[in-house]
């Protein structure tokens, strides 16, 4: 065990390395003020950060948080519904399939005309988005159980809850946190696009304000600091992922 | 007691009805072994499905104890022919599973539970998943479930058949020796003549076919469980006799 997380700490820290490089090479090559060099963006990180981006990313983290909360609350059941009780499915998988393709983006004009443009509106967007991933994960998760592996809980008599807890939600789970991950994934870069509009708060809007004002230095902070966002949300999923999935490690 | 008059089933398939059983009829009587034999595709695994409540669309009579097939009420020992542990518990929860789904886990239940698991050998084990073992452990640990669990019935498909020939006459003894001192009524599906006349007060010959398989013989055999009774030469006449009567089947079928 500690050998392992040796061996991850080291690939990470070769990852940062590496980035780095290329980063300071396309710095040292293009000689322009639009890809500053690292040092530059470091040296100030600690303070741009606790400075200005700290509410930013506070707010980004609120919306993601809330929006795959949502997600899961809804998507959850229903993917677990359409995996499990086929005639369900045969109702509601039209009505996923259909939907499902829509860019949802696209229907932003009208969901802030609806929810407003303020925190509602970006919060229901990732929902809209992310929702379709994790009911389709669940529901596919499901039907990749073999029959057989029912047969100990069904010859028990077991109630749908038991069979829920014992055999559905630890079966589906590696790929729950699968569309978890995906889910943070998109909700970031749903963000950037619909933090542009109605707020003054959020990673999105701070980056493309440090553009529009010409502050690369502060656009690239933010940058960093979404980068180190995605390391910790994604760091905790794989650390849960192996606490709870343990009987899938090899 | 377990009494099977008529039985017929048939899978639904993509385009026609597929017969898998046809006109079956047994009778176990209470805390005996039934050994149920026949060429693969005959049905075996049909038939144990019907009796533990997994197939619930068939022709015919099934009686258990004098009542229905019911899973909720009765409490049956269902050994799938591949072990049915859950990969995601580990042993101990996985052996605990059974009790928990019929009754809820009590502390009652922990001692004999040790108790079972040193007998088994499966007493270091118990942290593990069901991944990490040997087709033998995870056997015994399936073992341990049923036995635990202190059922009506058991039903146990092929259980030793994807074992090594060593382990797997090991196992046999292993389960006798449970058995003996539960005396469950049991059915035992085997493919292994020398299986069905070591550990069956009952063999039911099973024949495959056209029209789904049927029983083509019942016999009774008054050496179970006995182990002197294997290195007689009886034995292995009686075995030699069997082995025969399957392949004149197989013939007949072709
Ligand atoms: N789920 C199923 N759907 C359709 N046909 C099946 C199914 N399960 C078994 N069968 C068929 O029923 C017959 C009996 O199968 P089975 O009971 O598994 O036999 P055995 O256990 O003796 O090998 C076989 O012809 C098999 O192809
Ligand atoms: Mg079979």
């Amino acid at each position: 065990m500690r050998n392992k997380s040796k061996v991850v700490l080291r690939a990470y820290l070769f990852g940062v390395l590496f980035l780095l490089l290329l980063w300071q090479l396309t710095a040292a090559l293009v000689q322009l003020p639009i890809i500053p060099e690292p040092s530059l963006v470091f040296e100030r990180l600690g303070q741009i950060f606790a400075d200005k981006i700290a509410v930013h990313a506070a707010y980004s983290l609120w919306r993601i948080f809330a929006g795959i909360l949502l997600a899961v609350l809804v998507g959850y059941p229903l993917g677990i519904i359409m995996g499990y009780f086929s005639k369900a499915d045969r109702y509601l998988a039209p009505l996923v399939y259909l939907t499902y393709p829509i860019p949802k983006i696209a229907l932003l004009p009208i969901l802030m005309l609806l929810a407003g443009i303020g925190e509602l509106s970006k919060i229901i967007m990732i929902f809209l988005i992310v929702v379709f991933q994790i009911v389709v994960a669940l529901r596919d998760g499901i039907r990749a159980i073999p029959a057989e592996t029912y047969y100990p809980l069904y010859s028990l008599g077991a109630r749908f809850r038991q069979v829920f807890r014992y055999i559905l939600v630890p079966a589906t789970l590696p790929n729950f946190i699968t569309a978890i991950r995906v889910a943070m994934a998109t909700a970031v870069s749903v963000l950037f696009f619909t933090e542009t509009f109605g707020t003054q708060y959020g990673m999105g809007y701070f980056i493309m304000d440090a553009w529009l004002r010409v502050n690369y230095l502060e656009m690239y902070t933010g940058i960093v600091i979404l980068s180190l966002m995605g390391l910790f949300l994604f760091g905790l999923l794989d650390i849960l992922e192996a606490r709870l999935c343990r009987w899938q490690m090899k | 007691m377990i009494e099977v008059k008529n039985l017929a089933v048939s899978y639904s398939g993509l385009k026609q009805k597929n017969t898998a059983l046809q006109n079956v009829s047994l009778t176990v009587p209470q805390g005996t072994v039934c050994a149920v034999i026949g060429p693969s595709g005959c049905g075996k695994s049909t038939l144990l499905k019907v009796i533990a409540g997994l197939i619930t669309d068939f022709a015919g009579q099934v009686r258990i104890n004098g009542g229905e097939v019911s899973p909720k009420k009765l409490r049956i020992g269902f050994m799938p022919q591949n072990y049915g542990l859950l990969p995601w518990q580990t042993v101990a929860d996985n052996i605990r599973l059974a009790c928990r789904i019929k009754d809820g886990w009590t502390e009652a239940r922990a001692a004999k539970m040790e108790a079972l698991c040193q007998k088994l050998g499966i007493e270091d084990l118990l942290s593990r998943y069901p991944q990490e073992l040997s087709g033998g452990q995870q056997q015994r640990v399936s073992l341990a479930r049923v036995f635990l669990l202190e059922p009506d019935i058991l039903l146990m498909d092929e259980p030793f058949s994807a074992l090594d020939a060593i382990t797997r006459e090991e196992m046999q003894d292993v389960f006798r020796d449970l058995w003996e001192e539960a005396g469950i009524t049991t059915i035992l599906v085997t493919h292994y003549v020398e299986e069905a006349l070591y550990l069956g007060q009952q063999i039911v010959l099973m024949a495959g076919g056209q029209s789904g398989g049927t029983v083509a013989e019942v016999m009774e055999n008054k050496w179970q469980g006995s182990r002197a009774w294997k290195t007689t030469t009886e034995f292995f006449a009686k075995s030699q006799e069997l082995k025969e009567k399957i392949k004149a089947m197989g013939a007949r079928q072709s």
